[in-house]
């Protein structure tokens, strides 16, 4: 099938779709890649009136080290993060590689953009756990200018975001390096979205101990969530196996996952005590 | 911006290296552009929705789902369909390949495998598990991909030299 009748631009300038998206007054779409926007006009699920296409603004195509943290423009695919040969970005954010091989399949991945994938906020992506797990910033332009959005507060339900219709995502930032964060993900087949998603990094100083823990679910709620009361309780502990189990166990207590709620849980506590075991791998492995 | 829904809208882009110009909808997907438009109906559309990967077409020569593209989407790209495997030697001999293992059965897949795998074998020379992986992207109903896996493996080694 043919998606719906829709007008169609293309801008030149980030202002210039600003532009066109306020005076469609939400009504319109922006697309970047497509991967996710594709399948939802074919089936006519969803009916804009006007698509802006993005895929112009080049500009929005970069990996940029900041400090020691790191910017990825919008427009960034998968694939190039998956390929990238920057070593600082391999060392301190090995985890953005590592996930986007986990995406779709090579052919959704040389179009599929993380932005696109960010402002798409699809449950089981792989960016929107990993933005939440590293506390990444969301960058949106306006037409009153630019906007910094914590991606905890961006990600507010499943498709749904707080950047108003007339806003574009246009880049994520990752503050501090994570060098031991790690994804893991159960999806009924390769390729295939993520069911559950567990993400973790874990820093242990030399005698053992944990001196800071990031944990995160996916797949368990309407978007991402951080587990910051298992976070604390890692705090100070050696994380030996039967401590994190129970960590494990004590984080997915109470959760009520809005789909097969006790299939989920149980992925989510195995997946939880996978993702900090190969975060405490990763640091050994260095 | 096109001023309304009804408008065509220019496209340039190169099509297994011929250069090509025309209208067309917005709306319409590269796949459909691909095949009612410019004639090459060897890309198949299975599922429009992404999933089978057998309107799979190289654009800028990454492997690219035609029907998750507006035709739109190519302007300034070079697209390369199945039809140009014909003359491209990593794709004859994975054609040969593909016919001396059974790598096929109905036929419907194997434009999108073809052109999936040329893309492969392009990048280098993989191992049997990055075989399994890449054409796990695209679904055959037919063979349980053992004999693909076996005559991508079998181009790979012989390249465009006779088995």
């Amino acid at each position: 099938m043919r998606p719906s009748k829709f007008a169609y631009a293309r801008p030149d300038s980030v202002e210039e779709a600003v532009t066109i998206l306020r005076a469609a007054g939400g009504t319109a779409r922006v697309l970047a890649g497509g991967q996710s926007l594709l399948p939802l006009l074919n089936r006519r699920a969803v009916r804009p009136s006007a698509l802006v296409d993005i895929g112009g603004l080049t500009g929005l195509r970069y990996l940029r080290r900041d400090g020691a943290g790191l910017r990825v423009g919008a427009l960034t695919r998968h694939a190039d993060l998956e390929r990238t040969t920057d070593a600082a970005v391999r060392s301190a954010f090995g985890v953005l590689p590592e996930a986007a091989g986990l995406i779709g399949h090579l052919p959704i991945r040389t179009r599929g953009t993380v932005g696109g994938s960010l402002a798409h906020a699809a449950p089981g992506a792989e960016w929107c756990l990993l933005a939440v797990l590293l506390d990444a910033l969301i960058v949106l332009r306006g037409q009153d200018g630019e906007r910094v959005v914590p991606a905890a507060g961006f990600l507010v339900g499943p498709h749904r975001t707080a950047a108003a219709p007339d806003e574009l995502v246009v880049e994520v930032r990752f503050p501090v390096p994570a060098p031991t964060a790690v994804l893991v993900e159960h999806a009924v087949q390769r390729g295939e979205t993520a069911e559950v998603a567990a993400a973790a990094a874990i820093e242990t100083g030399d005698d053992g101990r944990v001196v800071a823990a990031r944990l995160a679910l996916d797949g368990v709620d309407g978007r991402p969530l951080r587990l910051a009361t298992t976070e604390r309780a890692l705090l100070g502990e050696v994380p030996e196996p039967e401590l994190v189990a129970r960590a494990a166990r004590e984080a997915v207590t109470g959760l009520e996952p809005p789909e097969d709620p006790r299939y989920r849980t149980e992925v989510a506590e195995a997946l939880l005590i996978r993702a900090v075991r190969a975060s405490l791998a990763k640091k050994e492995s260095r | 911006m096109s001023a309304n829904p009804e408008t065509t809208v220019p496209l340039k882009l190169t099509v297994n290296g011929a250069a090509r110009e025309l209208d067309v909808e917005p709306r319409r997907s590269l796949a459909d552009v691909l095949r009612r438009d410019l004639g090459h109906t060897g890309t198949t559309v299975g599922c429009d929705s992404g999933h089978c990967g057998s309107c799979t077409v190289l654009v800028d020569g990454e492997p690219a789902r035609s029907c998750l593209m507006l035709a739109v989407q190519a302007e300034t790209t070079a697209v390369e369909t199945v039809e140009s495997l014909d003359h491209d030697e990593t794709g004859a001999a994975l054609r040969r390949a593909f016919s001396e293992n059974f790598a096929l059965q109905c036929g419907f897949c194997t434009p999108g495998m073809l052109v999936l795998c040329t893309a492969l074998l392009r990048s280098g020379t993989p191992t049997r598990d990055g075989i399994t992986e890449c054409v796990s992207a695209n679904l055959c109903r037919c063979t349980g991909y053992g004999s693909i896996v076996d005559a991508v493996e079998q181009a790979a080694r012989t390249g465009g030299d006779e088995s």
